[in-house]
């Protein structure tokens, strides 16, 4: 008797370390560096910086220095201030853009797959345009009409993300709609609303999460490609993109300047690719048995 | 019957619009019941019993039609309007559903289901709701029921998650339970607890439930009268104890003899019913079973049997040629 409560213990014991190890090294240093970046871009009016966008004509493109952590570009502003002011814009875009697409998009295919009939129809056509039409094109025709700002960048590419985002959610509502449990939901006397808050929606939101941190991640590569071409922040404003663009002239002299914000856009887009891939394996029902 | 029915269903009809043409899923069917009461609906896959069971629910597929009446404590179901038929649900009919795989939401916990059910239709505050839940959870034989509460379906056994089922099922007190198929997802000896558990129940609350199922055997000792459903159409009906002793409608006992036999001698073949159901969307003129019948005769491939009592007033079948000699198979 006493052995096999002893096995058991152990058992349960062991449950916990298992799940720790499945996500692995990578996981947590990709968790690590969000942080970093998440609390210097927060916090980056308190830390001790010189201002991004003061001019130095005198120390132009300077090498890495006590007074100039990462050096200076080309018109003298500080690299390192202006990496971390630059991870402001893009975490700002490549968040809020994000939750347009998951908020409006999550909300219409949940309809579409719940309801069904000409509405579905109706959404996956505007759907279908919507992703027709070229994004770049789009990108310029806005910025060119409404002007360049944060506001209207996080916008476009929120606008842009819908799509994917609705057919996530079509897609998983259209499979969990069939099971019983929404059947028997409906014939405990559930009203649509509630079958699909509080029925539907945890369900959905499991996926969406994980394909929500993917989609951060491509918008912090489409604000940063947008703002190389001059579409995106205006100029003074850094941001990693346009300083990528502004480092392409003197890569010649100076390749850090273009290699570093590169670099930081590397990682944190990796960062939020490996959670979001993470997640979206833990979450897969696949695995589970959901 | 003196007793006044619970339930009435009178010549319902379902048909489903399918790219074949029309598919008559339920032809003409009448059924009764009373409170406290168990019916017993049985058939092969395919024969209408779950489009049955929805159109009493009216949870059928938006694309089918519905025709005739469901009369539940005098009013008709689908003609009361959504918000009357929701209300009736939630404190009236219940239904237990056949996988419980997929009957309860993976990503709520059990009392999380438990509990807003309670809620929502008893009007309970959270400590009256989670106080009856674990009443509930013991109620259907669930032991550490404070514990489930906080436990996911994912983290439960097959019958542990039909027992939660069928206790979410019960938490309204409904005056109808219908259990579709409740016991086919589960193993044998965990089906015989659910249904023990089904019929005490029952019959502690005084409740009518309707119990849908492939297997005769199942209705056999549970079950007050049976239906007997055939390509959508009732093809025998008579009081439990009657329809086993002597049972008329050679469909009925060509189901019976499909079970196989414990003490069946070794190697014996199962006498399967050869052929197979017609096809719905072409409906035939005579009787449906009789392209299978041994007993058929050219009347039966001619005309469709009415559903009658010919000898005894709670006796139906639907048969030209009904068995003449007790099939005294037993179960």
């Amino acid at each position: 008797m006493a052995t096999l409560e002893l096995t058991i213990r152990e058992r349960i014991a062991a449950r916990p370390a298992r799940r720790a190890s499945r996500l692995g090294l990578l996981f947590w240093l990709a968790i690590g560096w969000m942080a970093l970046i998440f609390a210097v871009a927060i916090f980056a009016d308190l830390l001790p910086l010189p201002s991004p966008t003061d001019m130095d004509m005198l120390e132009k493109r300077a090498a890495f220095s006590g007074e100039h952590w990462l050096g200076t570009d080309g018109l003298g502003r500080d690299e390192l201030a202006r990496l971390i002011f630059g991870a402001r814009t893009s975490l700002v875009v490549g968040l809020c853009a994000p939750v347009i697409g998951v908020v409006i998009g999550g909300a219409l295919g949940m309809l579409a797959g719940y309801f069904r009939g000409r509405f579905e129809t109706l959404v996956v056509g505007c759907m279908d345009v919507l992703l027709a039409f070229p994004p770049l094109i789009l990108a310029l025709a806005v910025t060119a009409y409404l002007g360049q700002s944060i506001l209207n960048l996080t916008l476009i590419l929120g606008v842009l993300g819908i799509p994917a985002f609705t057919r996530v959610a079509r897609a998983a509502t259209l499979t969990l709609s069939r099971r019983e449990f929404v059947i028997a939901a409906q014939a405990l006397g559930a009203t649509h609303a509630r079958i699909l808050l509080r029925e539907l929606l945890p369900n959905v939101l499991l996926p969406l999460t994980a394909f929500f941190l993917v989609g951060v991640a491509i918008t912090i590569v489409a604000e940063g490609a947008l703002s190389f071409l001059g579409l995106g922040v205006p100029p003074p404003e850094p941001s990693w993109g346009s300083m990528i663009g502004e480092g392409r002239e003197s890569l010649d002299i100076a390749p850090r300047l273009a290699f570093l914000p590169a670099i930081a856009m590397f990682l944190s887009v990796l960062s939020f690719n490996l959670v979001g891939d993470r997640l979206r394996a833990l979450t897969d029902p696949r695995q589970g048995t959901l | 019957m003196t007793v006044p029915a619970l339930l009435s269903v009178e010549d319902v009809a379902v048909d489903l619009p399918t790219p074949r043409g029309n598919l008559r899923a339920v032809d003409h069917v009448d059924l009764k019941i009373a409170a406290g009461r168990t019916l017993g609906i049985v058939g092969e896959s395919g024969c209408g019993k779950t489009m049955l069971s929805r159109a009493i629910l009216q949870l059928l597929p938006k694309k089918a039609r519905l025709s005739g009446r469901v009369l539940f404590d005098g009013q008709d179901l689908p003609r009361i309007g959504a918000g009357a038929l929701r209300r009736l649900r939630a404190r009236s009919l219940a239904v237990v559903f056949q996988d419980p795989m997929t009957s309860l939401n993976p990503v709520l916990t059990i009392g999380t289901q438990l509990m807003e059910t309670l809620r929502e239709h008893l009007a309970l505050d959270h400590a009256a709701a989670r106080a009856r839940s674990i009443a509930l959870l013991a109620e259907v034989g669930i032991p550490a029921p404070e514990q489930r509460l906080k436990q996911y379906p994912h983290e439960l056994s097959g019958g542990m998650r039909q027992r939660v089922a069928i206790a979410i099922a019960l938490s309204c007190e409904p005056k109808l339970l219908i259990a579709d198929e409740p016991t086919t997802a589960l193993d044998v000896t965990i089906q015989a607890q659910i249904l023990d558990l089904l019929a005490r129940e029952q019959r502690r609350r005084h409740m009518a439930m309707i119990l849908i199922t492939h297997d005769l055997g199942i209705v056999a000792g549970r079950t007050d009268e049976v239906a007997v459903m055939y390509a959508g159409r009732v093809v025998e009906r008579a009081p439990t104890p009657k329809l086993f002793k002597r049972m008329r409608m050679p469909y009925t006992q060509a189901l019976l003899a499909a079970i196989p036999k414990l003490d069946a001698p070794p190697h014996a073949p199962l006498p399967a019913i050869s052929g197979r159901p017609p096809d719905p969307t072409q409906p035939l003129d005579g009787c449906s079973f009789s392209p299978r019948c041994s007993h058929a005769g050219v009347r039966c491939h001619r005309e469709k049997p009415v559903l009658r009592d010919v000898e005894e007033a709670d006796h139906h079948y639907a048969c030209f040629n009904p068995l003449e000699v007790a099939a005294g198979l037993g179960s």
